[in-house]
Protein backbone atom coordinates (compact mmCIF):
# COMPACT_ATOMS: atom_id res chain seq x y z
CA UNK A 1 0.00 0.00 0.00
CA UNK A 2 1.31 3.39 -0.97
CA UNK A 3 0.17 6.95 -1.48
CA UNK A 4 -2.10 7.26 -4.48
CA UNK A 5 -3.60 3.76 -4.12
CA UNK A 6 -7.35 3.63 -4.16
CA UNK A 7 -9.50 1.53 -1.90
CA UNK A 8 -12.63 -0.15 -3.25
CA UNK A 9 -15.75 2.01 -3.17
CA UNK A 10 -18.66 1.44 -0.79
CA UNK A 11 -22.15 2.17 -2.10
CA UNK A 12 -24.70 3.37 0.45
CA UNK A 13 -28.35 3.54 -0.64
CA UNK A 14 -29.64 6.65 1.13
CA UNK A 15 -33.02 5.39 2.28
CA UNK A 16 -35.48 7.31 4.43
CA UNK A 17 -35.01 4.54 7.00
CA UNK A 18 -31.23 5.00 7.07
CA UNK A 19 -31.58 8.75 7.57
CA UNK A 20 -34.09 8.40 10.41
CA UNK A 21 -32.42 5.40 12.04
CA UNK A 22 -29.03 7.14 11.90
CA UNK A 23 -30.43 10.35 13.39
CA UNK A 24 -32.12 8.54 16.26
CA UNK A 25 -29.19 6.19 16.93
CA UNK A 26 -27.01 9.30 17.20
CA UNK A 27 -29.52 10.98 19.56
CA UNK A 28 -30.10 13.77 17.04
CA UNK A 29 -33.77 14.78 17.14
CA UNK A 30 -33.52 17.84 14.87
CA UNK A 31 -36.79 17.71 12.90
CA UNK A 32 -35.05 18.13 9.53
CA UNK A 33 -33.70 14.59 9.95
CA UNK A 34 -37.04 12.84 10.47
CA UNK A 35 -40.01 15.10 9.62
CA UNK A 36 -40.34 15.82 5.89
CA UNK A 37 -43.16 18.32 6.41
CA UNK A 38 -41.14 20.46 8.82
CA UNK A 39 -38.00 20.06 6.70
CA UNK A 40 -39.90 21.50 3.73
CA UNK A 41 -41.13 24.42 5.82
CA UNK A 42 -37.48 25.22 6.53
CA UNK A 43 -36.71 25.32 2.82
CA UNK A 44 -35.31 21.81 2.36
CA UNK A 45 -36.99 19.59 -0.27
CA UNK A 46 -37.01 16.63 2.12
CA UNK A 47 -35.36 15.26 5.25
CA UNK A 48 -31.60 14.85 4.97
CA UNK A 49 -28.86 12.81 6.64
CA UNK A 50 -27.29 14.25 9.79
CA UNK A 51 -23.56 14.80 10.12
CA UNK A 52 -23.17 12.13 12.81
CA UNK A 53 -24.49 9.43 10.47
CA UNK A 54 -22.20 10.61 7.69
CA UNK A 55 -19.30 10.57 10.14
CA UNK A 56 -20.19 7.01 11.16
CA UNK A 57 -20.46 5.84 7.56
CA UNK A 58 -17.04 7.32 6.73
CA UNK A 59 -15.59 5.48 9.74
CA UNK A 60 -17.32 2.26 8.71
CA UNK A 61 -15.97 2.58 5.15
CA UNK A 62 -12.42 2.69 6.48
CA UNK A 63 -12.74 -0.07 9.10
CA UNK A 64 -14.64 -2.31 6.64
CA UNK A 65 -11.60 -2.07 4.40
CA UNK A 66 -8.79 -2.26 6.98
CA UNK A 67 -10.46 -4.91 9.16
CA UNK A 68 -11.47 -5.21 12.82
CA UNK A 69 -7.91 -4.79 14.13
CA UNK A 70 -7.66 -1.30 12.62
CA UNK A 71 -8.21 1.59 15.01
CA UNK A 72 -9.48 4.99 13.89
CA UNK A 73 -7.30 7.82 15.15
CA UNK A 74 -8.84 10.81 13.47
CA UNK A 75 -11.84 11.53 11.27
CA UNK A 76 -12.27 15.01 9.80
CA UNK A 77 -15.16 15.61 7.43
CA UNK A 78 -16.84 18.49 5.67
CA UNK A 79 -20.38 18.29 4.33
CA UNK A 80 -21.51 19.54 0.94
CA UNK A 81 -24.52 18.33 -1.06
CA UNK A 82 -27.13 16.93 1.33
CA UNK A 83 -28.04 13.23 1.35
CA UNK A 84 -31.76 13.13 0.56
CA UNK A 85 -33.88 9.96 0.57
CA UNK A 86 -33.75 7.97 -2.65
CA UNK A 87 -30.21 9.05 -3.50
CA UNK A 88 -27.14 6.82 -3.48
CA UNK A 89 -23.84 7.79 -1.92
CA UNK A 90 -20.66 6.18 -3.19
CA UNK A 91 -17.69 6.43 -0.83
CA UNK A 92 -14.28 6.32 -2.43
CA UNK A 93 -10.89 6.56 -0.79
CA UNK A 94 -7.37 7.39 -1.87
CA UNK A 95 -4.33 6.63 0.28
CA UNK A 96 -2.69 9.94 1.05
CA UNK A 97 0.12 8.87 3.31
CA UNK A 98 1.56 5.72 4.90
CA UNK A 99 3.71 6.17 8.00
CA UNK A 100 4.59 2.89 9.67
CA UNK A 101 1.28 1.30 10.51
CA UNK A 102 -0.59 4.62 10.33
CA UNK A 103 -2.42 5.34 7.11
CA UNK A 104 -4.10 8.58 6.05
CA UNK A 105 -6.96 8.21 3.60
CA UNK A 106 -8.69 10.95 1.65
CA UNK A 107 -12.39 10.07 1.46
CA UNK A 108 -15.08 11.42 -0.84
CA UNK A 109 -18.76 10.48 -0.65
CA UNK A 110 -20.54 11.50 -3.85
CA UNK A 111 -24.29 11.43 -4.32
CA UNK A 112 -26.52 12.35 -7.26
CA UNK A 113 -26.15 16.08 -6.70
CA UNK A 114 -22.48 16.37 -5.86
CA UNK A 115 -20.01 15.60 -3.11
CA UNK A 116 -21.92 14.97 0.08
CA UNK A 117 -18.79 14.58 2.14
CA UNK A 118 -15.08 15.15 1.75
CA UNK A 119 -12.65 14.30 4.46
CA UNK A 120 -9.56 12.69 5.80
CA UNK A 121 -9.29 9.64 8.02
CA UNK A 122 -6.22 8.57 9.94
CA UNK A 123 -6.23 4.90 10.89
CA UNK A 124 -3.80 2.68 12.71
CA UNK A 125 -3.68 -0.76 11.14
CA UNK A 126 -2.08 -2.35 14.19
CA UNK A 127 -3.62 -4.86 16.52
CA UNK A 128 -3.23 -2.79 19.68
CA UNK A 129 -6.52 -1.71 21.12
CA UNK B 1 -23.18 43.91 8.44
CA UNK B 2 -21.90 46.34 11.01
CA UNK B 3 -18.37 45.94 12.34
CA UNK B 4 -19.98 46.35 15.70
CA UNK B 5 -21.93 43.10 15.33
CA UNK B 6 -18.82 41.21 14.22
CA UNK B 7 -16.89 42.60 17.18
CA UNK B 8 -19.63 41.47 19.52
CA UNK B 9 -19.71 38.02 17.92
CA UNK B 10 -15.92 37.78 18.11
CA UNK B 11 -15.98 38.66 21.78
CA UNK B 12 -17.38 35.19 22.50
CA UNK B 13 -14.31 33.46 21.07
CA UNK B 14 -12.62 31.55 23.86
CA UNK B 15 -15.72 31.54 26.05
CA UNK B 16 -16.99 28.21 27.35
CA UNK B 17 -20.10 26.72 25.74
CA UNK B 18 -20.34 23.80 28.17
CA UNK B 19 -18.56 23.26 31.46
CA UNK B 20 -17.96 19.91 33.14
CA UNK B 21 -21.08 18.41 31.66
CA UNK B 22 -21.85 14.72 32.06
CA UNK B 23 -23.01 12.45 29.25
CA UNK B 24 -26.65 11.42 29.65
CA UNK B 25 -25.69 7.75 29.47
CA UNK B 26 -22.41 6.01 30.09
CA UNK B 27 -20.93 4.32 27.04
CA UNK B 28 -23.17 1.27 26.70
CA UNK B 29 -23.74 -1.82 24.57
CA UNK B 30 -27.37 -1.13 23.56
CA UNK B 31 -26.61 2.32 22.11
CA UNK B 32 -23.58 0.85 20.34
CA UNK B 33 -25.75 -1.91 18.87
CA UNK B 34 -28.45 0.51 17.73
CA UNK B 35 -25.81 2.64 16.03
CA UNK B 36 -24.23 -0.38 14.30
CA UNK B 37 -27.67 -1.58 13.16
CA UNK B 38 -28.58 1.82 11.75
CA UNK B 39 -25.30 2.24 9.90
CA UNK B 40 -24.93 -1.38 8.81
CA UNK B 41 -21.61 -1.62 10.64
CA UNK B 42 -20.80 -5.28 11.27
CA UNK B 43 -17.29 -4.73 12.65
CA UNK B 44 -16.81 -7.48 15.30
CA UNK B 45 -14.73 -5.05 17.41
CA UNK B 46 -18.01 -3.43 18.48
CA UNK B 47 -19.66 -6.58 19.88
CA UNK B 48 -18.92 -9.21 22.50
CA UNK B 49 -17.43 -9.05 25.97
CA UNK B 50 -14.37 -7.09 24.86
CA UNK B 51 -16.34 -4.61 22.75
CA UNK B 52 -15.27 -1.03 22.13
CA UNK B 53 -17.59 1.72 20.94
CA UNK B 54 -17.26 2.82 17.33
CA UNK B 55 -14.90 5.79 17.63
CA UNK B 56 -17.12 7.88 15.35
CA UNK B 57 -19.81 7.70 18.06
CA UNK B 58 -17.73 10.21 20.06
CA UNK B 59 -20.25 13.05 19.71
CA UNK B 60 -23.20 10.74 20.45
CA UNK B 61 -22.12 10.45 24.09
CA UNK B 62 -22.44 14.24 24.42
CA UNK B 63 -25.86 14.63 22.79
CA UNK B 64 -28.75 16.11 24.72
CA UNK B 65 -31.41 13.96 23.02
CA UNK B 66 -35.03 15.06 22.98
CA UNK B 67 -34.95 16.94 26.25
CA UNK B 68 -31.58 18.59 25.75
CA UNK B 69 -29.04 19.54 28.35
CA UNK B 70 -30.25 21.77 31.14
CA UNK B 71 -27.05 23.71 31.48
CA UNK B 72 -25.80 25.60 28.46
CA UNK B 73 -23.47 28.44 29.36
CA UNK B 74 -24.75 31.98 29.30
CA UNK B 75 -22.03 32.91 26.79
CA UNK B 76 -23.19 30.32 24.26
CA UNK B 77 -26.85 31.24 24.75
CA UNK B 78 -25.98 34.90 24.19
CA UNK B 79 -23.98 34.15 21.06
CA UNK B 80 -26.81 32.12 19.53
CA UNK B 81 -29.37 34.77 20.49
CA UNK B 82 -27.23 37.48 18.89
CA UNK B 83 -27.06 35.45 15.69
CA UNK B 84 -30.82 34.85 15.79
CA UNK B 85 -31.42 38.58 16.20
CA UNK B 86 -29.21 39.32 13.19
CA UNK B 87 -31.51 37.11 11.11
CA UNK B 88 -29.39 33.97 11.24
CA UNK B 89 -32.14 31.75 12.60
CA UNK B 90 -31.32 28.51 10.75
CA UNK B 91 -28.52 26.16 11.58
CA UNK B 92 -26.70 23.44 9.68
CA UNK B 93 -23.66 21.39 10.66
CA UNK B 94 -20.82 21.70 8.17
CA UNK B 95 -17.66 20.20 9.64
CA UNK B 96 -16.74 17.59 12.19
CA UNK B 97 -13.17 16.77 13.20
CA UNK B 98 -12.57 14.11 15.78
CA UNK B 99 -9.42 12.77 17.38
CA UNK B 100 -9.67 9.54 19.31
CA UNK B 101 -7.17 9.39 22.16
CA UNK B 102 -8.24 5.99 23.42
CA UNK B 103 -11.10 3.57 22.65
CA UNK B 104 -14.26 3.91 24.71
CA UNK B 105 -15.77 0.86 26.36
CA UNK B 106 -19.15 0.12 27.91
CA UNK B 107 -19.21 1.58 31.40
CA UNK B 108 -17.07 4.62 30.59
CA UNK B 109 -18.69 7.73 32.12
CA UNK B 110 -18.10 10.72 29.87
CA UNK B 111 -17.66 14.28 31.02
CA UNK B 112 -16.97 17.07 28.60
CA UNK B 113 -16.12 20.75 28.23
CA UNK B 114 -16.80 22.84 25.16
CA UNK B 115 -15.16 26.10 24.15
CA UNK B 116 -16.31 28.53 21.45
CA UNK B 117 -13.22 28.45 19.29
CA UNK B 118 -14.12 30.90 16.55
CA UNK B 119 -16.93 32.89 14.98
CA UNK B 120 -16.43 33.80 11.33
CA UNK B 121 -17.24 37.04 9.56
CA UNK B 122 -20.47 37.08 7.57
CA UNK B 123 -20.19 34.59 4.68
CA UNK B 124 -22.47 34.00 1.76
CA UNK B 125 -23.24 30.36 1.03
CA UNK B 126 -25.71 28.51 -1.16
CA UNK B 127 -28.03 28.26 1.83
CA UNK B 128 -27.89 31.93 2.69
CA UNK B 129 -25.57 34.34 4.47
CA UNK B 130 -24.41 33.65 7.98
CA UNK B 131 -21.60 32.96 10.39
CA UNK B 132 -19.64 29.78 10.98
CA UNK B 133 -19.34 28.94 14.66
CA UNK B 134 -16.65 26.46 15.61
CA UNK B 135 -16.62 24.73 18.96
CA UNK B 136 -14.06 22.39 20.46
CA UNK B 137 -15.13 19.76 22.93
CA UNK B 138 -12.80 17.70 25.09
CA UNK B 139 -14.19 14.43 26.36
CA UNK B 140 -12.85 12.79 29.48
CA UNK B 141 -13.34 9.62 31.45
CA UNK B 142 -12.35 10.53 34.97
CA UNK B 143 -9.29 12.77 34.60
CA UNK B 144 -8.20 11.21 31.30
CA UNK B 145 -8.69 12.91 27.95
CA UNK B 146 -10.30 10.32 25.64
CA UNK B 147 -11.28 12.36 22.61
CA UNK B 148 -11.41 15.79 20.99
CA UNK B 149 -14.37 16.85 18.94
CA UNK B 150 -14.29 19.99 16.81
CA UNK B 151 -17.64 20.94 15.35
CA UNK B 152 -18.59 23.70 12.96
CA UNK B 153 -22.07 24.94 12.34
CA UNK B 154 -23.36 27.60 9.99
CA UNK B 155 -25.93 29.89 11.60
CA UNK B 156 -27.58 31.51 8.60
CA UNK B 157 -30.46 33.54 7.26
CA UNK B 158 -32.10 31.20 4.74
CA UNK B 159 -31.94 32.46 1.15
CA UNK B 160 -35.44 32.72 -0.24
CA UNK B 161 -35.77 30.06 -2.87
CA UNK B 162 -38.09 30.77 -5.75
CA UNK B 163 -41.10 28.63 -5.05
CA UNK B 164 -42.20 26.57 -7.99
CA UNK B 165 -45.69 27.67 -8.91
CA UNK B 166 -48.24 24.94 -9.27
CA UNK B 167 -49.57 24.75 -12.83
CA UNK B 168 -52.67 26.65 -13.80
CA UNK B 169 -55.82 24.54 -13.28
CA UNK B 170 -56.80 22.46 -16.31
CA UNK B 171 -60.17 22.79 -18.03
CA UNK B 172 -62.62 19.94 -17.58
CA UNK B 173 -63.08 18.57 -21.08
CA UNK B 174 -66.12 16.37 -21.69
CA UNK B 175 -68.25 15.16 -24.62
CA UNK B 176 -70.32 18.32 -24.59
CA UNK B 177 -67.43 20.79 -24.82
CA UNK B 178 -64.66 18.73 -26.47
CA UNK B 179 -65.23 20.53 -29.78
CA UNK B 180 -64.59 23.89 -28.16
CA UNK B 181 -61.24 22.79 -26.69
CA UNK B 182 -60.27 21.16 -29.97
CA UNK B 183 -60.82 24.57 -31.57
CA UNK B 184 -58.72 26.31 -28.93
CA UNK B 185 -55.86 23.90 -29.63
CA UNK B 186 -55.96 25.12 -33.23
CA UNK B 187 -56.21 28.75 -32.06
CA UNK B 188 -59.86 29.01 -33.12
CA UNK B 189 -62.60 30.28 -30.84
CA UNK B 190 -65.66 28.28 -31.87
CA UNK B 191 -69.22 29.26 -31.00
CA UNK B 192 -71.98 26.66 -31.17
CA UNK B 193 -74.89 27.38 -33.55
CA UNK B 194 -78.21 25.56 -33.48
CA UNK B 195 -78.86 24.05 -36.92
CA UNK B 196 -82.62 24.26 -36.33
CA UNK B 197 -83.04 27.92 -35.34
CA UNK B 198 -79.52 29.36 -35.96
CA UNK B 199 -79.23 30.72 -32.38
CA UNK B 200 -75.61 31.06 -31.23
CA UNK B 201 -74.78 29.70 -27.81
CA UNK B 202 -71.86 29.88 -25.40
CA UNK B 203 -70.68 28.08 -23.34
CA UNK B 204 -71.15 24.84 -25.20
CA UNK B 205 -74.25 22.83 -24.28
CA UNK B 206 -75.81 19.60 -25.55
CA UNK B 207 -79.03 21.29 -26.74
CA UNK B 208 -80.40 24.66 -27.88
CA UNK B 209 -81.75 26.75 -25.00
CA UNK B 210 -83.98 28.62 -27.46
CA UNK B 211 -85.74 25.81 -29.42
CA UNK B 212 -84.51 22.64 -27.72
CA UNK B 213 -83.01 21.09 -30.85
CA UNK B 214 -79.96 18.88 -30.24
CA UNK B 215 -78.09 19.43 -33.51
CA UNK B 216 -75.46 22.07 -33.97
CA UNK B 217 -72.58 23.29 -36.01
CA UNK B 218 -69.99 25.98 -35.23
CA UNK B 219 -69.07 29.52 -36.16
CA UNK B 220 -65.54 30.78 -35.69
CA UNK B 221 -65.50 34.00 -33.69
CA UNK B 222 -63.78 36.99 -35.29
CA UNK B 223 -62.10 37.70 -31.98
CA UNK B 224 -63.54 41.18 -31.57
CA UNK B 225 -65.35 41.92 -28.34
CA UNK B 226 -65.91 44.33 -25.49
CA UNK B 227 -65.70 44.10 -21.73
CA UNK B 228 -69.31 43.55 -20.69
CA UNK B 229 -68.47 43.32 -17.00
CA UNK B 230 -65.55 42.36 -14.76
CA UNK B 231 -64.48 41.63 -11.22
CA UNK B 232 -61.06 42.06 -9.63
CA UNK B 233 -59.93 38.96 -7.82
CA UNK B 234 -58.10 39.70 -4.56
CA UNK B 235 -58.97 36.85 -2.28
CA UNK B 236 -58.71 33.95 -1.81
CA UNK B 237 -55.36 33.61 -3.56
CA UNK B 238 -55.02 30.47 -5.69
CA UNK B 239 -51.43 29.25 -5.88
CA UNK B 240 -51.26 29.33 -9.70
CA UNK B 241 -52.40 32.97 -9.92
CA UNK B 242 -51.01 36.33 -8.83
CA UNK B 243 -53.83 38.37 -7.31
CA UNK B 244 -55.13 40.94 -7.84
CA UNK B 245 -56.19 40.27 -11.43
CA UNK B 246 -59.23 41.09 -13.55
CA UNK B 247 -61.70 38.40 -14.55
CA UNK B 248 -63.87 39.76 -17.32
CA UNK B 249 -67.12 38.83 -18.97
CA UNK B 250 -66.42 39.53 -22.64
CA UNK B 251 -69.22 40.13 -25.09
CA UNK B 252 -68.05 38.83 -28.45
CA UNK B 253 -68.96 40.67 -31.66
CA UNK B 254 -71.20 37.69 -32.46
CA UNK B 255 -73.28 38.52 -29.38
CA UNK B 256 -72.44 35.66 -26.98
CA UNK B 257 -70.50 36.31 -23.77
CA UNK B 258 -67.63 34.38 -22.25
CA UNK B 259 -65.54 34.61 -19.10
CA UNK B 260 -61.83 35.17 -19.60
CA UNK B 261 -58.89 37.29 -18.48
CA UNK B 262 -57.93 40.72 -19.76
CA UNK B 263 -54.16 40.61 -20.18
CA UNK B 264 -51.63 43.35 -20.74
CA UNK B 265 -53.61 45.96 -18.81
CA UNK B 266 -53.33 46.59 -15.08
CA UNK B 267 -56.37 45.23 -13.28
CA UNK B 268 -57.40 48.68 -12.06
CA UNK B 269 -57.49 50.05 -15.62
CA UNK B 270 -59.99 47.51 -16.94
CA UNK B 271 -63.33 49.19 -17.65
CA UNK B 272 -66.75 48.15 -18.89
CA UNK B 273 -67.11 48.81 -22.61
CA UNK B 274 -63.41 48.51 -23.42
CA UNK B 275 -62.90 47.01 -26.87
CA UNK B 276 -60.80 43.87 -26.66
CA UNK B 277 -59.33 41.39 -29.10
CA UNK B 278 -58.87 37.65 -28.75
CA UNK B 279 -55.44 36.10 -28.24
CA UNK B 280 -54.36 32.59 -27.50
CA UNK B 281 -52.02 32.46 -24.57
CA UNK B 282 -49.81 29.47 -23.69
CA UNK B 283 -49.43 28.50 -20.06
CA UNK B 284 -46.64 26.07 -19.16
CA UNK B 285 -46.03 23.61 -21.94
CA UNK B 286 -49.42 22.12 -22.59
CA UNK B 287 -52.20 24.57 -21.85
CA UNK B 288 -53.56 27.12 -24.33
CA UNK B 289 -56.37 29.46 -23.27
CA UNK B 290 -58.35 32.13 -25.12
CA UNK B 291 -57.73 35.50 -23.41
CA UNK B 292 -58.32 39.10 -24.36
CA UNK B 293 -56.10 42.11 -24.78
CA UNK B 294 -57.36 45.68 -24.96
CA UNK B 295 -57.66 46.56 -28.65
CA UNK B 296 -54.90 48.92 -29.79
CA UNK B 297 -56.98 51.99 -30.57
CA UNK B 298 -58.20 52.00 -26.99
CA UNK B 299 -54.92 51.05 -25.35
CA UNK B 300 -54.30 52.75 -22.01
Amino acid sequence: MKAGDEIPPLTIPVTRTLIVAGAIASRDYQDVHHDAELARRKGSPDIFMNILTTNGLVGRYITDHFGPAAVLKKVAIRLGAPNYPGDTMVLTGTIEDVDGDTVTVRVIGANGIGNHVTGTVTVSQGSAR
Amino acid sequence: MSDDLLARLKSYEGCPAAVARTGKDPVNAPMIRHWCEALGDTNPAYTGPDAVAPPTMLQVWTMGGLTGHDTRTQAYDELLALLDESGCTSVVATDCEQEYVRPLRPGDEITFDTVIESVSARKTTKLGTGHFVTTRTELRVGPDLVGIHRFRILKYAPARRPEKKPPRPRPVVNRDNAGFWKGVEQHKLLIQRCTACATLRFPWLPGCASCGAPDWDTVEATGEGTVYSYVVMHHPPFPAFDPPYAVALIELAEGVRMISNVIGTPYEKVRIGMPVRLEFQSYDDELVLPVFRVAEEAAV
